[in-house]
């Protein structure tokens, strides 16, 4: 990874954007709930105005509107993160269930959903592999060792989930221009003061390494089995 | 005074919570906090790892694993302890129960740190970004710092001859809603073949492999190795094998003695998952992948025939 050159921010020219794996499950989880059982979805998302795009990327997987919660592309620490989607969640309305993902793929904080949750006073199930709901309750699976940890909980309910629990439907090319159709509202929230502070990031050392060739094509068995031997796995 | 979770189950100690105890540390004198059934047989065991005194939380209704319950025992303990610092493994639990106790007090966490610099308050931490492709030095503001430690970035300790600690048990005040959210049954997996988290050898596919049936000569060889079969991220959204396969950030994290790559460009996210292996050899048909900058060895050339003289090779160099 190359980083920006004053250590805040991984230098994106090159590169692209897409909705996070965990969180494009939650959305896929939360439109198959609502092809089942009925209902609306609503995506949420915190971030630049480029954002919208992912936004729309939502929608054309099922989703119904969306909000962007808008900001002006700096990072937000998980309790400024939380506190906007608390207040952002409170003015919208009731919701029978609210996605997350279970940890964000960039700072990987474990926490914005159980804050949420909190500030609600409602249930949170994390870290999930399986969700369905029935009579009013969501059966909720975790992966453990072993096997499988079931939760049941009463609606409305938070839950956080895991890449995995679905396999995302590739959006069809009318889904994707309805999308574009579909409402999106913006908001801009007032960021509180960051209380995990930033202060710069960090290349791990250790990377950029050479790998030793062994060799070139079927040839190179005899050498392969060679190093399995050493290691003591031949 | 650091209060460290630490997890264990049925009696034994958590190595990843040993980990969270040796940095917990490095912050001051550890008292250690117990949840659970078999919590005073696992603090038994805590004195070599530097805990003098263990509190241990008991109810029979902390036997299933409930997080806010948990949590409201951390919760109590700070209040006995008055710590400077509250420290956890950063496992699935660690994370959430710290997630819990620091919503509940309106405190900031820091999930995954592998280091702490200084004891002094605010505690500036590194901690894991990208599922560890990256880190961040970020500094911790408030009366109480709560802190996961990313597992296997910090060794844990045990000096000969300490005795166990003190151990105080004592019975929170749970109430109904500690208890809404709990395990309610566990369903047994259904055993069959190597689980990839604990293979000692896993051969993984990649978009080189081509198709679901190019994986035919990967489990040939892991067949010979008894190793899992892994895969990356394209491989599942193809479909050609189940989510269950993946290692990456975003699926399974394994760290066998030796990982295959096979047709795997090496992506960071897909290398946030194998770098825990010991040794890593890349097969790919590009001598440019980004996977030779993360692999120890490499063959350059078409897997689907190189996967194959190796099993062959195998077998030879193993018939009598």
């Amino acid at each position: 990874m190359v980083l920006t050159a004053d250590e805040q921010a991984i230098e994106t020219r090159h590169l692209g954007f897409t909705i996070s794996p965990h969180e494009e499950c939650g959305v896929e989880q939360a439109v198959r709930l609502c092809e089942q059982h009925g209902g609306e979805v609503t995506v949420l998302t915190l971030g630049p105005a480029e954002a919208e795009e992912q936004v729309r990327d939502a929608l054309a997987l099922g989703a119904d509107r969306g909000i962007l919660l808008r900001t002006g592309g700096e990072e937000w620490d998980p309790q400024a993160t939380a506190a906007a989607i608390v207040e952002a969640v409170e003015a919208d309305g009731e919701h029978d269930l609210i996605v997350f993902g279970n940890e964000s793929a960039d700072s990987g904080g474990f926490q914005v959903g159980v804050r949420v949750a909190h500030a609600l006073g409602r249930p949170i199930v994390t870290g999930l592999k399986g969700l369905s709901v029935e009579n009013g309750r969501a059966r909720c699976e975790q992966e453990v060792a072993g096997g499988r940890d079931v939760y049941l909980v009463p609606l409305p309910a938070v839950v956080s989930v895991l890449e995995g629990i679905n396999l995302p439907r590739f959006p069809s090319v009318p889904a994707k221009l309805r999308a574009r159709k579909k409402p999106v509202e913006t908001r801009e929230p007032a960021r509180a003061e960051a209380r995990l502070e930033r202060l710069r990031l960090v290349v791990p050392a250790g990377q950029g390494k050479q790998a030793e060739i062994l060799g070139r094509g079927p040839d190179a068995a005899p050498a392969v089995v060679d190093v399995l031997r050493e290691l003591g796995v031949a | 005074m650091v209060l460290a979770l630490v997890e264990h189950e049925a009696g034994l100690l958590d190595e990843l919570s040993l980990q969270a105890l040796a940095l917990a540390q490095t912050l001051g004198d550890p008292v250690a906090l117990l949840v659970g059934a078999g919590g005073r047989e696992a603090a038994a065991g805590l004195g070599p790892h530097g805990a003098a005194r263990a509190l241990v939380a008991e109810d029979d209704r902390l036997a299933a694993y409930a997080p806010s319950a948990w949590a409201r025992c951390v919760d109590e303990a700070i209040a006995r302890v008055g710590p400077s610092a509250v420290v956890a493994a950063g496992t699935e639990r660690g994370n959430e129960v710290l997630a819990h106790v620091a919503a509940r007090r309106d405190l900031p966490f820091a999930a995954n740190c592998t280091a702490v610099h200084g004891a002094d308050a605010p505690l500036t931490v590194t901690r894991v970004r990208w599922g560890g492709s990256l880190l961040e030095e970020a500094r911790v503001h408030g009366p109480l710092p709560l802190l996961s430690v990313a597992p296997h970035t910090v060794a844990a300790v045990a000096v000969d001859g300490a005795g166990a600690p003190a151990i105080e048990p004592f019975t929170p005040a749970l109430d109904d809603a500690d208890l809404l959210v709990r395990v309610a049954e566990h369903v047994d997996a259904v055993q069959g073949g190597i689980s990839l988290a604990e293979a000692k050898v896993v051969v993984s596919g990649g978009r080189g492999v081509g198709s679901a049936d190019g994986f035919g000569v990967l489990e040939e060889l892991a067949g010979v190795l008894h190793a899992a079969v892994g895969c990356s991220r394209v491989v599942t959204s193809a479909g050609w094998r189940p989510h269950t396969d993946q290692v990456g950030q975003t699926g399974t994290k394994v760290a066998p003695d030796l990982y295959i790559a096979c047709g795997i460009s090496g992506a960071t996210q897909h290398i946030a998952g194998c770098k825990g292996a010991k040794r890593i050899l890349a097969i790919n048909a590009d001598a440019e992948a980004p996977i030779l900058n993360s692999a120890d060895y490499a063959v350059i050339g078409d897997l689907a025939e190189i996967v194959p003289a190796i099993t062959a090779e195998l077998r030879r160099a193993r018939s009598p």
